[in-house]
């Protein structure tokens, strides 16, 4: 089969796929951000006493999980300028991938409050910490050990979920994979490429989330 | 306007059925293979014969590592190069069991890893034969552990579904891609198609919730 591989021509695309590589990088890193953002806001609101502010984060984060992600990257592609609002196709898809991670993030988020044991707050205000200091040293590094794994494996589920944003014809990773397709009829170049680089990248990122869980474990052992 | 498309929405809502039907269809019927093959990987997964753990391994990572868009494409486009004309559906339903096949090997590896070391040991010395330890001994309490995210990954499974609809599955994804383009409301039609999803979804994703309820409640009554 390898005989039959043109490296050539990888070569001859090799600037579109680091364009592509580079996009790919910059939006998932954008839409990271912003669904820890808005996942953290989600799960305040989730968490909250009242029922109306704690059922509408409910309906997002339900509505979110129940759809596909591509579904919702249409929903925003072809609805959004029909009510009047035009924002590009990179817009749309940061906008889709952060509202869609962001729901797994407030739920991520929402588990490692609530493995806290009740007990260990309630000690905290009887020896008279404050809020950010029962924060700071009881919620924090308990919830940390729990939250970051997950995290960063819906990390990783983002930047394969990216390769989505190739169908409203966002130059990236999976698109520079179609333009070869298309214009040198070569899939199996193009696509086993795609393929290598979004390897690489999940490489990456596993062997640092395997870094910290190790480092998590030691200090939870100690 | 809205009105005129509301009711040409509503005349082509049989369509939408039909979409339904074959998200449905091609989600349970990769829900079964990939089951089936999953549970087998998974079963060898934790075997004792290196260079097999190591191959599914590698598998799994590969699968794992790449977007699912990515692998449908290479299915769908590369095998042809090779001489192997697929129709879209049987083209879907291999590019789901394998994606899926993998994630279920990964969720029976680790249930089957966290039934204690004594009972496969008890196992051996009642002289149990390896297939007779697994399925009497091992698999009954590793499924404690696996059925809660199994149903998890078939919600991912019909949610992944919408993917192959790139290639020309007619699925709900489809159907609302196709009437878009005659019926410029796409918050209106991708919002039904979100529905429908939804109908199937959350059923599964509270199903998974109380599953994940009971098992951990008769770990503790032990």
């Amino acid at each position: 089969m390898l005989e039959y591989f043109n490296f050539r021509v990888i070569l001859q695309y090799l600037d579109q796929y680091l364009i592509g590589l580079l996009a790919t990088g910059w939006m998932s890193l954008v839409s990271i951000c912003l669904a820890l953002i808005l996942g953290t806001i989600a799960c305040v609101m989730r968490l909250s006493k009242n029922r109306l502010i704690s059922n509408t984060s409910a309906v997002y984060i339900e509505s979110i999980r129940s759809t596909p992600l591509l579904t919702q990257l249409y929903f925003f592609y072809f609805g959004l300028p029909s009510i009047g609002i035009n924002i590009n196709e990179v817009q749309t898809g940061v906008l889709a991938l952060s509202l869609n991670s962001g729901a797994y993030v407030a739920e991520i988020i929402r588990a490692g409050i609530l493995s806290i044991p009740r007990g260990h707050v309630e000690a905290g205000i009887a020896t008279g910490l404050s809020f950010i200091q029962r924060l700071r040293y009881i919620i924090l590094p308990q919830a940390i050990g729990v939250v970051l794994p997950p995290l960063l494996g819906s990390a990783i589920v983002l930047v394969k979920d990216s390769s989505l944003l190739s169908l409203i014809s966002v130059l990236e990773l999976t698109r520079a994979g179609q333009i070869l397709t298309s214009e040198r009829f070569m899939p199996a170049e193009g696509f086993f490429t795609t393929a290598a680089f979004y390897l690489v990248i999940y490489s990456g990122l596993k062997v640092f989330s395997d870094w910290t869980q190790k480092k998590l474990i030691y200090r939870e052992a100690h | 306007m809205l009105l005129l498309y509301i009711t040409r929405l509503i005349d082509v809502f049989p369509l939408f059925l039909k979409g339904l039907w074959m998200t449905i269809a091609v989600s349970f019927l990769s829900l079964i293979t990939a089951t089936i093959l999953g549970f087998l990987a998974g079963i060898c997964r934790s075997s004792r014969n290196m260079p097999l753990r190591r191959a599914i391994g590698v598998y799994v990572n590969l699968i794992r590592g790449t977007p699912f868009l990515v692998q449908v494409f290479t299915i769908f486009f590369i095998l042809p190069e090779f001489g192997i004309h697929l129709e879209p559906f049987p083209a879907a339903i291999i590019a789901m069991t394998i994606m899926g096949s993998a994630f279920i090997c990964e969720i029976v590896a680790a249930g089957i890893e966290a039934v204690p070391k004594g009972q496969r040991e008890a196992a051996i010395s009642t002289g149990l034969s390896r297939n007779q330890q697994i399925r009497y001994v091992i698999l009954p309490q590793a499924m404690r552990t696996i059925l809660p995210p199994l149903v998890g990954q078939y919600v991912l499974l019909v949610k992944d579904s919408s993917i192959v609809s790139v290639i020309g599955v007619m699925d709900l994804t489809r159907v609302g891609w196709l009437t878009v383009q005659r019926i410029p409301e796409g918050m209106l039609v991708f919002g039904l198609v979100g529905i429908m999803y939804f109908a199937v979804c959350y059923p599964l994703i509270r199903l998974a919730t109380r599953l994940e309820k009971r098992m951990s409640v008769e770990e503790y009554s032990l």
